[in-house]
């Protein structure tokens, strides 16, 4: 009987934790709404079929607990049974995962007017590098980085000279306006996390990994990183503020390019 | 005839119980061996939740011995207990008894298994005691983090962890090459491959994907050893360490992961599929009733296991691998899931109808079902590629995974534990003990992984020595965090219960008698409990019917041992065996 | 009817039904065989996962191939070619010998064993000094990758080899020992089992260390590697 009223208790108190809890999805700051919904709809599904087992399991125990006298049954199987439960599976995975696959078609998909902006990771600091007015980011080399040229822009490409450089852990973009993040990171793997966004991804040396959103929502978000990169992995801080496109215009103008910045001498 | 034929029963304490060649005893020196070194990891994970519960509170806890916590805990769990305790221990002892052998095959093989286990743990321990600390890199162990500066233990820890997983590997190996040529050779006359116990097929099933997916993490492994000691640039491209332009270039951190998860899923299948298996036959043994849908459950068991070949990249969704791979990982990976429901399925249809007798290896059963219903359930938020992007490297999937291949098979070890303990030693483990270990571990389990889910969806990074200072997680986060703490540290201490059970019970537990749960394989069936050495006497049993005959409609008792002829079997109608469950729709 | 089709059918029966009691019988395989097999199934894939990472390498932008261009360390092949005659004589020497202890032949068998272990013996030193030739002309282990996989592939191959030697030792000490090929024939028939599969195994490693990118190429096109 004990497992009975436990089994009962779990599925009881999941729910009700499920509907008092305070810890829930961040409220969403990006265009992913439809991803929150296919989470939703995994959530039912998997929810009820949860509570449908340890019910079950439980009704089970309920009814054919150990009696005196008692005597189970034969049933070697039931193909007929066997053969609807797994229909019904395959009906409820085609349900969760064709809404998932069409949300990732669209995620891996960045609009065409989507802004390139460059994330550069390291340990354990954010950089950012917006193109210039040739809307081209310069190209870059490990070989070049220096204390005084921390992306490693190859100095000879023109496509660099009027890159804007921030160098600091705080990114601003425009509201409204489909962002492609595209991430670098110059000693191990890191991972660029917005939990407001949803999007995240890895920083990967050696090659460049991208993502794409649009902000929906202005107001300054953390930066986490979300893939074990040593010791200061946790305070590897950093801060998205969204705000319109003129106080984003007036930032971005304020952040040196790399001529600027001095990267120009080599 | 076996080969064991050959030599006789060992005489000195020696052969007897150190160089033992005897499957049994073996079996006892890997479940030992990884029972203790378990616990280092158990402690290991109540050291990583004192610091989160309570963070700052334990001075000593900084975070480089936190991540070399976090490492050791997660890869001696994987590896060093689970696949070590059901392949070495179960797999051991129940293969040879269950098919009606004497032994292994290959004694010796058998024996050298277990000395390179030993060896391998005594590496990987060694790495508490070497400058630096064992790694902490993560049990992952990604390059390049893993062999450069900023990571705990990149000068010995790494390398001893990278050897201990390659001797770990020559060693499962050596099982393996046995489980799976005993099964397919040694069984006795009658044992059809039908007729195997669903544990048997877990752990053959187990044994294969071990033997096949093991070599990608030792070519991995060896690789990183290469990198790491010779300066070979496998998986090192260009990097700037520290400030410090390091000698490597070209090489790729993602082929590592391709190769590590390519191991690194079907190694989920290889702790899993004993699980099912032993939950399968405590389920029928203790519910009276034959487990339902028996060759579904073993086609299931076939079908996860190749698939589980053809998944790895769903641990590699964001990391910057080919996207349109996505499409390909979340289909496979929601495909592996109806099979997986399909013995969830049967399980609780083998309740239904049945005679249920809530015996302590019968509770971690049914708990069993639960805690693997909701890893299970899980899994598929974070199979279908979309819905893991804001779950991965969250708390989310540490409860899952946890769930589903910590808590769970742990739950069947245990199962499994109470259940064959008396074919062990010829007592049963005390009842009261065992009911209040249970409780404490089932329920203490959900206590602490069911709200971890949620800080997941908060969006609570895995792996953070700390949480101080983020503004989008509530205060009252932290407090989850010291009552999930409270409850791991619970949870923890009864397991002290546990081992004095196993100790107490030896002397003190109630004499079992050969068959205490009126089961019908063969491990029941031996002439002497515990089984002597070559296990069956004089001659080997036959073999006359499958292993699932409970309340056989017509027959006296309410089992048939798999060696009863048919004929033999207590009459009490005359209709023909194959209508015996005619007109027996289903509820 | 065929293997397959005889799992499937017996995968196919419903075991709660009674079935006759099969007639006692030897199993037709010894247990040694069948573990020998599937051993070289797992040896198989750990080389196949070898070659993947190799061709996934490969793929990356800074790759040298070892042949192809004068300077580079298998520019002449020759070499590698004695040192796979030598493996494909031991292999051969010891199909030899395998088929004289089946006929009963055992001077026959013992002469097939030591010419075998002589020309493994024989290859592995014929590698060692490939690799000699390699650091003579500052080809090292970290130069570059391909020169990286080559040092692991050979060595790894080598230690294979090394193992199979132990047994090879074993065989040709009962051979020794008896007096007759009864009890030699199965243990020198799997140690050309293994010889043959470690020589087939070396043919793909030598084709893969000495193509040109291209073909690497068109191989991890085929294998779907991007």
């Amino acid at each position: 009987m004990a497992m009975v009223i436990a089994l009962v208790v779990i599925v009881v108190a999941s729910v009700v934790f499920h509907f008092a809890s305070p810890w829930w999805f961040t409220p969403l700051a990006s265009n992913w709404e439809q991803l929150d919904d296919t989470i939703l709809i995994t959530l039912v599904i998997t929810g009820a079929v949860f509570v449908a087992v340890n019910l079950f399991v439980a009704v089970a125990i309920l009814r054919f607990r150990h009696r005196e006298g008692h005597r189970a049954a034969f049933e070697p199987e039931n193909r007929r049974l066997e053969g609807r439960l797994t229909l019904l599976t395959t009906v409820g995975i085609v349900a969760m995962l064709a809404p998932g696959l069409y949300v990732y078609s669209e995620m891996i998909g960045p609009p065409a007017d989507a802004t390139g902006v460059e994330v550069l990771g390291q340990q354990w600091q954010w950089r950012f590098r917006f193109p210039g007015a040739d809307g081209r980011l310069g190209r870059t080399d490990t070989r070049f980085v220096a204390l005084d040229n921390p992306f490693g822009v190859n100095p000879d490409d023109p496509a660099g000279r009027d890159d804007v450089l921030v160098d600091s852990p705080e990114l601003h973009l425009p509201l409204g306006r489909p962002v492609l993040l595209l991430l670098r990171s110059r000693d191990v793997l890191h991972d660029f996390f917005v939990p407001q966004f949803r999007a995240k991804m890895d920083l990967v040396p050696g090659l460049v990994s991208r993502f794409w959103f649009t902000p929906t929502r202005a107001g300054r978000f953390e930066v986490l990183c979300a893939e074990l990169c040593g010791l200061a992995h946790y305070n590897m801080r950093g801060l998205v503020v969204v705000e319109d496109e003129a106080a984003f215009r007036t930032w971005l103008a304020a952040q040196p390019t790399f001529v600027a910045a001095g990267g120009e001498g080599r | 005839m076996s080969e064991h034929d050959a030599h006789g029963e060992p005489r000195s304490f020696w052969t007897k119980y150190v160089w033992s060649q005897d499957h049994k005893v073996i079996a006892i020196q890997y479940s030992l061996t990884a029972i203790a070194v378990g616990l280092v990891a158990l402690v290991l994970s109540n050291l990583m939740r004192l610091q989160l519960g309570f963070p700052g509170a334990f001075p000593f806890i900084d975070p480089a011995r936190y991540y070399q916590f976090v490492t050791m805990h997660g890869m001696i769990m994987v590896i060093y207990l689970l696949t070590a305790l059901f392949l070495g221990g179960f797999g051991n002892y129940l293969i040879p008894l269950m098919v009606g052998a004497r032994d292994m095959v290959f004694p010796y093989l058998n024996m050298l298994s277990f000395w390179m286990y030993l060896l391998a743990v005594l590496v990987l321990m060694a790495g508490f005691f070497v400058p630096g600390g064992p790694t902490g890199a993560g049990w992952t162990l990604y390059p390049p983090q893993a062999i450069l500066p900023g990571t705990p233990g990149t000068e010995w820890g790494i390398v001893l962890m990278l050897v201990s997983l390659l001797i770990f590997i020559v060693a499962a190996t050596m099982g393996g090459l046995n489980y799976v040529t005993t099964v397919l050779q040694a069984r006795t006359r009658g044992m059809t491959l039908l007729r195997l116990p669903l544990t048997v097929w877990g752990i053959f099933v187990a044994s294969i994907l071990a033997l096949f997916a093991f070599p990608a993490l030792f070519v991995s492994g060896v690789m990183m050893l290469f990198d790491k000691l010779l300066g070979t640039s496998f998986f090192m491209p260009a990097i700037v360490s520290m400030g410090q332009p390091l000698k490597h270039a070209g090489g790729s951190p993602v082929l590592f992961q391709h190769l590590f998860w390519f191991f690194g899923h079907p190694e989920v299948y290889i702790v899993a599929l004993p699980a099912f298996g032993i939950i399968s036959d405590l389920i029928s043994t203790h519910a009276r009733k034959n487990i339902f849908g028996y060759r579904m459950m073993v086609w299931a068991i076939v079908a996860i296991g190749g698939l589980s070949f053809v998944v790895w990249a769903h641990h590699m969704y964001v990391s910057g691998m080919n996207p349109y791979f996505g499409y390909f990982f979340a289909t496979t990976t929601l495909v592996i899931a109806v099979p997986t429901a399909i013995k969830v399925y049967n399980w609780v249809l083998t309740l239904w109808r049945g005679d249920i007798h809530l015996r302590v290896p019968m509770l971690f059963a049914i708990g069993f079902i639960s805690t693997f219903a909701i890893g299970g359930l899980t899994g598929l938020f974070l199979g279908n590629v979309s819905v893991d992007i804001p779950l991965s490297d969250t708390y989310f999937v540490v409860a899952h995974f946890h769930m589903v291949m910590g808590v769970s098979p742990v739950l069947a070890i245990f199962g499994g534990i109470y259940h064959w303990y008396p074919k062990l030693t010829g007592r049963l483990l005390d009842e009261r003990l065992g009911k209040l270990h249970f409780w404490v571990t089932f329920l203490g389990t959900y206590a602490i992984y069911m709200p971890m889910h949620y800080l997941g969806f908060l969006g609570m990074p895995r792996r953070y020595y700390a949480y101080e200072g983020y503004e989008f997680i509530p205060a009252s986060a932290q407090d989850l965090n010291a009552f999930i703490t409270v409850a791991a540290l619970v949870v923890g201490v009864t397991q002290l219960v546990f081992l004095f059970n196993l100790a107490w019970s030896l002397r003190h537990g109630r004499p079992a008698g050969p068959n205490p749960w009126g089961a019908t394989t063969l491990e029941w069936q031996t002439p002497d409990t515990p089984p002597r050495h070559g296990n069956w006497g004089e001659t080997l049993p036959e073999v006359h019917r499958w292993a699932y005959d409970y309340s056989v409609p017509g027959a006296a008792r309410d089992f048939i041992p798999q060696n009863v002829p048919q004929s033999a079997a207590p009459a009490g109608d005359d209709a023909p065996p194959a209508d015996r469950h005619a007109g027996e729709g289903h509820a | 009817m065929s293997a397959r089709s005889g799992i499937l059918a017996a995968l196919a029966t419903k075991p709660w039904l009674p079935q006759p009691l099969p007639p006692v019988a030897a199993p037709r395989l010894p247990a040694a065989t069948v573990g020998l097999r599937v051993l070289l199934g797992v040896i198989g894939v750990l080389f196949g996962l070898f070659a993947i990472a190799l061709l996934v390498r490969a793929r990356l932008p800074d790759w040298q191939p070892l042949a192809g261009t004068p300077t580079s360390p298998l520019a002449g092949l020759g070499p590698l070619w004695t040192n796979t005659a030598l493996l494909a004589a031991s292999s051969l020497a010891l199909q030899a010998a395998s088929g004289a202890a089946r006929r009963g032949r055992l001077a026959a068998t013992r002469f097939g064993l030591v010419l075998a272990g002589a020309a493994a013996l024989a290859f592995l030193a014929g590698q060692g000094w490939v690799w000699w030739l390699f650091i003579a002309t500052g080809h090292f282990v970290a130069s570059h990758p391909a020169a990286s996989f080559f040092y692991l592939l050979t060595g790894v191959h080598g230690l294979h080899l090394a193992g199979g030697l132990v047994a090879l030792g074993r065989s040709v000490a009962r051979a020794w020992r008896e007096r007759s090929c009864v009890r030699v024939h199965a243990g020198v028939a799997r140690c050309a089992l293994y010889w043959h599969f470690l020589f087939a195994v070396w043919l793909v490693l030598f084709a893969l260390l000495a193509s040109p990118p291209a073909t690497l190429a068109a191989l991890a096109d085929i294998c779907g590697i991007r």
